[in-house]
């Protein structure tokens, strides 16, 4: 009937066409609605103080003066909550050995973050509130700050946790095949790097955003909330405020960004609704920049020792490395602060032929703000090290880096298989993708321009980088290992009176176009208008339960269930049209809105028809019970996680005298599977892409030894802007996944995780006839006139 | 408690008086007092642009003045901007181009577009990054929004 | 963060202003750009604030006695679309770009640059290289003090508390003046990582070099200045020029050591040279 084959090329079909967002018009009107700009009635505001040491101890604390300061409500410490919050440990069973202490929303009595929040004020304003936060009066007790977390892994180092024996969170290595006797190889050239990547931010431009009301007649917390995953904090509320979880709402209308920053348990939101609840009054949290400099979450930061060894024919014989990272004095809560470099182990070398594969990476406690995942969890690592040794080995056998991916890139006819890792891959097109970024790109005239660039002094980079994203993950990823995070999602259809369709997805909306990709779904499939669907995300009380937006998955995912529920809602919808028109299911059609036969004929509108069994169901036949609504869930159960992959570029010139890299143009080949909005996903890619750029070259969150965090404004972090970005080139190969009907696979993360890899390898590839190499992020004026022994 | 003072100006056409808190900025008097929440707030500190909005005819950083200060003055935010007409062929632009994800920067993008725009930019896409260095975007990369505008300004958008 | 409380007084003449500024503890507010940061983010917490925004007079570009005196409250904006300051000042017209972006440009204003003092500013360097005169006002009188005696350290200049800074006095440039301005920055209209500006006399037998962001405050390159007037300006000359920087007293920062400023600093001379040379 409604064959799965046809919904691609029917008339009625939006999938695969440049559809623009109706939110993009509201929201280009400043019609938007974030979190702060609601404003609820008897609403008061929080503040938090924040400890201004790495680690100390609070020997006291006097908020006697802050209790009394004009238009404070109630100041709240940590031990104030004690009562009222249960506190949270960030492991998962699956992360085997994972250890972290419970966390409190409100330091108790030990601060091991500068800006942990020491306490709360709430207040008729942020202003007022701000003013007696100054009036707090805290002593405390400094402690040695443990910043570096390789000094953190000395045997004597003080620990952070008394309760453990070491610094040391968690641990994971993997050995494949023989990589000792893989480096010993007759014949094999070895490279070996120590890579470090800085620890950035995601700088959402709306800051973290949490308003709390409380009704105590029904015992229900209501949260708007910015973020991406609303039934994962219905859950956490509920059981860390003591709630039924039903009696919790979660309302996420517009986000304004969010790349993973907004999808983790923050004690200052936790906070803000526990003191709803006590003080049965809505409470509002707006983080301000410098609070989410040093509270949202941070990424990367590590350290990367790495080899490769490469046969005379360019073959990777073997591929080595140890990992260590930092990640705050805690594992965050629910996800836990383990995955990126779980997935640096995963993902290192995933493209490629690999039989020796070895690492080990060491995850450890440090005073610095928390890390967890942020958009492209652990790609850009993995690609950096392994296209970064690659290139390297490429130019140590004189070989062109093309031909280097061409000779170890796996074939695009050798699916289904494994990675070194053990990560099951199917639907790749590495090889095509570089044929066509090369096309793209016109390699061979760049490298004819570059060569005579340098005759003229200029320095000239190309660099490339070969990539599989993580999307469309299954229950593996953190399901399996106890966390209340849903990976399979659910969407809803139905056919109201007037002929529309209202539909609902437990995936959410952050700006990537999740509303307009499930219209053109339930549109196309169903048979309507997309200008006759309103769809519904970000709202536990409206919509079906699922994960929310994160690893790339709402297209695939949400995408899916939307399809499949728009399927069986036609199937209801012919078999009522068919009783009223006598006539049979498979002999009708929907299109535009109106039930048809097969050829197109209109038979009667969507309208009637709804009428007809809203409003005049003596009309139908009596056993005839008609349904106008139907609700589908899907999750990926043959793969623990879709993969893609992808091929980029990026062309840069190195100021040799001031160290200063810009990026001139950057191509990127993307697989993403069925290609469902091009419009909407190149922008998605390009987004990613500038997220990378700034990962690679502006942005780090620095820190003096005894753990301030020092640039913490917008002044002195640097965003990528406007000015230095180049444009993008964005291509496509489609290969659609097997897993689903739709065949979608993601695309939001690829060029944050790929850009990185491209831009180091386009610096090192300029500076190579100085005899120099940088392989430290972001690669900074000073550390190029480093490497360059300029200064 | 907070000092205050009383404020005449007008914003997208129509007269306002108010009595206002002198500490509190323009932003935060539209937002809170006025319910106009297109304009955002991104740092406060006037590096982000997200809060760029026309005072007296220039477009200027909403969280770097007071709003005692705009006594007396002309303001129009971006709600303004779509009610008037004057953002039509530039928001037309923006959601051709889906030069807005989030659209958390918008308003303040659309300003400074606009200002490139009225007066007589060229549709040069450095001249267009230079001019848009100091609004940030988080989502986009910034290409759609460069070619938005210089869509409109080589006439390719009907609004 | 929100600003911490003050006084408001929007003043509407120069004597009501700086009869506001002896009374008080109180700061001029001019086009806030970098007032209103510092105090939304808490760094600085004025007991009151004069608003300059409204004193008649302060500001306008007129010319008198070949002088070009620029009101302190001319924007940056003001200043770029002068027609006068391109004629007289060409140096400010081609630096201006540079600073900040545009929406800052359309509030801030030259006079607040000057008393703020940043040493990443460029306008402190160009008023350096321009042989400026800042002219100072309080209830008790006026006077006027050469650039060069004005910018003391970091944030810190010759002008009292209760002074204001009323106007910025250039000479007129003649037509062939050569000039060359050069800043190194990661991202457009950022405080630079490094800064030169420079003036000289269409022979070079007068050259004026000014830096910014290299050290605590604007400062002028004087032996470079001497390795360069009075010579041809070759190659020769200009790296003597460059090896005479170590004068200044480099300062580091978060992005730069202050070895990187040096050498930084010297790229940023050469550069501007160039320009001066052109
Ligand atoms: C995002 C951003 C980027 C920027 N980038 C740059 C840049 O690249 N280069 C650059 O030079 N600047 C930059 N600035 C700063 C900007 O140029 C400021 O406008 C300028 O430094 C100060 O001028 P103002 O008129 O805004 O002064 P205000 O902020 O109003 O005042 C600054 C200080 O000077 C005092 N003051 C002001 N006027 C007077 C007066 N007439 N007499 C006595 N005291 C006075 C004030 O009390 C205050 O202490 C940037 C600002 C921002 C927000
Ligand atoms: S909020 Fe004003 S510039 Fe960021
Ligand atoms: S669209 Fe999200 S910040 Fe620009």
């Amino acid at each position: 009937m409604t064959g799965p084959l046809t919904i691609f090329d029917k008339p009625n079909s939006y999938i695969g066409k440049t559809v623009p967002r109706p939110d993009a018009r509201r929201l280009a009107e400043g019609r938007g609605r974030f979190v702060d700009d609601k404003q609820l009635p008897r609403m008061v505001h929080a503040a938090f103080l924040r400890s201004p040491y790495a680690h100390a101890k609070i020997t006291k604390l006097d908020a006697s003066d802050a209790a009394t300061s004009a238009g404070v409500v109630a100041v709240f410490t940590g031990a104030d909550l004690v009562p009222h919050v249960e506190p949270y440990v960030g492991v998962l069973t699956h992360l085997a050995g994972l250890r972290s202490p419970p966390q409190h929303p409100i330091a108790v009595d030990r601060v091991r973050w500068q800006g942990e929040p020491v306490a709360m004020v709430v207040a008729t304003s942020r202003a007022a509130a701000e003013d007696a936060a100054e009036k707090i009066i805290v002593d405390y007790e400094e402690l040695p700050a443990l910043t570096d977390p390789e000094a953190a892994l000395a045997p004597d180092a003080p620990r952070l946790h008394a309760e453990f024996d070491s610094n040391l969170a968690w641990e994971r290595t993997v050995d494949v095949g023989d990589v000792d006797a893989a480096f010993q190889l007759d014949g094999v050239t070895t490279v070996e790097r120590e890579f470090r990547f800085g620890r950035h931010t995601g700088v959402t431009l709306e800051a973290r955003t949490a308003l709390a009301e409380y009704d105590p007649a029904e015992d229900r917390l209501t949260f708007h909330y910015s973020g991406q995953a609303p039934h994962m904090m219905q859950f956490i509320f509920a059981k860390h405020l003591g709630l039924p979880e039903e009696n919790v709402r979660i309302v996420a209308e517009d986000v304004g960004g969010s790349f993973g920053i907004k999808i983790h348990t923050y004690g200052d939101e936790v906070a803000t609704a526990a003191a709803a609840k006590l003080l049965k009054r809505p409470v509002k949290f707006v983080a301000d920049r410098n609070e989410s400099f040093v509270s949202d979450i941070h990424a990367r930061d590590h350290i990367i020792r790495a080899r490769m060894a490469v046969t005379g024919e360019g073959m990777i014989a073997a591929l080595e490395f140890d990992d260590i990272t930092g990640i705050g004095p805690y594992s965050m809560y629910p996800r836990t602060s383990a995955i990126e470099a779980n997935q640096v182990l995963n993902l290192t070398g995933a493209p490629y032929e690999i039989e020796n594969y070895r690492a080990r990476a060491r995850v450890v406690f440090q005073n610095k703000n928390m890390m967890c995942q942020y958009r492209a969890v652990g790609h850009p690592i993995a690609m950096a090290v392994c296209d970064g040794l690659l290139e390297d080995a490429a130019a140590a056998i004189g070989m062109d880096p093309v031909e280097m991916r061409r000779r170890n890139l796996m074939g695009d006819d050798s699916y289904p298989r494994a990675s070194a890792a053990g990560m099951k891959l199917d639907d790749l097109s590495h090889h095509k993708a570089i044929v066509k970024l090369t096309e793209l790109m016109g390699y061979d005239a760049l490298r004819d321009d570059q060569a005579k660039l340098r005759d003229a002094g200029v320095y000239r980079g190309i660099g490339f980088c070969s990539m599989v994203e993580v999307t469309n993950p299954s229950p593996m990823f953190y399901g399996v290992g106890g966390a209340p995070i849903a990976s399979q999602d659910g969407a809803t259809v139905r056919l109201d009176a007037g002929g529309g369709l209202q539909i609902a997805s437990s995936v959410t909306e952050q700006g990537q176009g999740t509303n307009t990709i499930l219209a053109q779904i339930a549109a196309g499939v169903f048979g309507v208008d997309i200008d006759r669907v309103r769809v519904k995300t970000g709202d536990t009380e409206a919509t079906p339960y699922g994960g929310g937006t994160w690893a790339s998955r709402g297209a695939g995912i949400g995408g899916e269930a939307m399809l499949q529920a728009a399927v069986a809602l036609k199937d209801q919808v012919l078999e009522v049209a068919a009783a009223i028109l006598q006539s049979s299911p498979d002999k009708l059609d929907i299109r535009d809105g109106h039930v048809t036969d097969l050829d197109g004929a209109e038979r009667m509108s969507l309208m009637d028809l709804a009428r007809t069994v809203y409003y005049r169901g003596n009309e139908l036949p009596p056993d005839l019970k008609p349904e106008l609504i139907a609700t589908r869930h899907y999750r990926v159960t043959e793969f623990p996680f879709v993969f893609t992959n992808g091929a980029m570029a990026a062309h840069v010139e190195v100021d040799t005298e001031t160290g200063i890299v810009r990026v001139l143009d950057f191509w990127a080949v993307e697989d993403c599977g069925r290609v469902l909005n091009p419009l909407l996903v190149d922008e998605q890619i390009r987004g990613g892409v500038v997220q990378g750029i700034g990962g690679a070259l502006f942005e780090e969150c620095l820190y003096s030894e005894d753990g301030q965090m020092l640039n913490a404004s917008m002044a002195d972090y640097l965003v990528p802007m406007a000015a230095e970005m180049p444009d993008i080139h964005v291509a496509h190969i489609e290969t659609p996944t097997k897993t689903s009907v739709l065949g979608a696979k993601g695309a939001g993360e690829a060029g944050t995780g790929g850009a990185p890899a491209a831009v180091m390898n386009a610096v090192n590839d300029a500076l190579r006839p100085l005899g120099a190499s940088i392989w430290q992020m972001p690669m900074t004026p000073e550390r190029v006139l480093k490497a360059l022994g300029v200064v | 408690m907070s000092k205050m003072q009383s404020v005449s100006l007008t914003v997208n056409g129509e007269a306002v008086t108010a009595t206002v808190s002198v500490r509190k900025h323009l932003v935060d008097f539209l937002r809170e007092d006025l319910g106009l929440t297109g304009s955002h707030v991104g740092c406060e500190h006037g590096v982000c642009g997200a809060c760029t909005l026309e005072v007296n005819g220039a477009m200027v950083r909403g969280c770097l003045m007071l709003a005692v200060q705009a006594d007396g003055a002309t303001v129009t935010t971006v709600e303004g901007l779509a009610d008037s007409g004057r953002s039509d062929a530039i928001r037309a632009a923006f959601a051709e181009r889906n030069a807005l994800q989030c659209g958390y920067c918008t308003p303040g993008m659309l300003a400074s577009a606009l200002e490139y725009v009225e007066a007589g930019g060229t549709a040069d896409r450095d001249a267009i990054r230079a001019h848009l260095s100091g609004n940030y975007c988080r989502c986009t990369g910034y290409q759609s929004i460069v070619e938005a505008i210089s869509d409109v300004i080589s006439g390719e958008v009907d609004a | 963060m929100k600003a911490p409380d003050f006084d408001y007084h929007r003043a509407e003449t120069l004597e009501a202003a700086l009869a506001l500024m002896a009374e008080e503890d109180a700061f001029a507010l001019a086009g806030g750009q970098s007032l209103m940061p510092m105090m939304n983010l808490r760094l600085t917490a004025p007991e009151a604030l004069v608003d300059l925004n409204a004193v008649d007079g302060l500001a306008g570009v007129r010319i008198e006695d070949q002088r070009l005196t620029i009101g302190a409250m001319t924007r940056y904006a003001a200043l770029e679309a002068s027609g006068e300051v391109a004629e007289h000042a060409p140096l400010v017209s081609t630096a201006l770009p540079y600073i900040a972006h545009p929406a800052i440009r359309n509030r801030g204003t030259i006079g607040g640059s000057c008393a703020l003092a940043d040493p990443a500013a460029e306008m402190p360097a160009l008023l350096l290289a321009l042989g400026a005169e800042v002219h100072l006002q309080n209830v008790k009188g006026a006077r006027s003090v050469a650039a060069d005696e004005f910018f003391l350290g970091l944030y810190e200049t010759a002008r009292e508390d209760d002074e204001l800074v009323v106007a910025i006095q250039l000479p007129v440039a003649s037509k062939r003046q050569r000039i060359g301005f050069h800043e190194i920055t990661r991202r457009h209209g950022d405080y630079a990582m490094a800064g030169c500006a420079i003036v000289a006399t269409e022979d070079l037998s007068e050259v004026r070099i000014a830096f910014f962001a290299v050290s605590d405050r604007a400062v002028r390159a004087r032996a470079a200045e001497a390795a360069l007037a009075g010579t041809s300006g070759g190659k020769a000359e200009l790296e003597n020029a460059v090896a005479a920087l170590s004068e200044i007293d480099f300062a580091g920062d978060m992005n730069a050591s202050t070895h990187t400023k040096r050498h930084l600093a010297g790229v940023a001379l050469r550069r501007a040279w160039a320009e001066v040379m052109a």
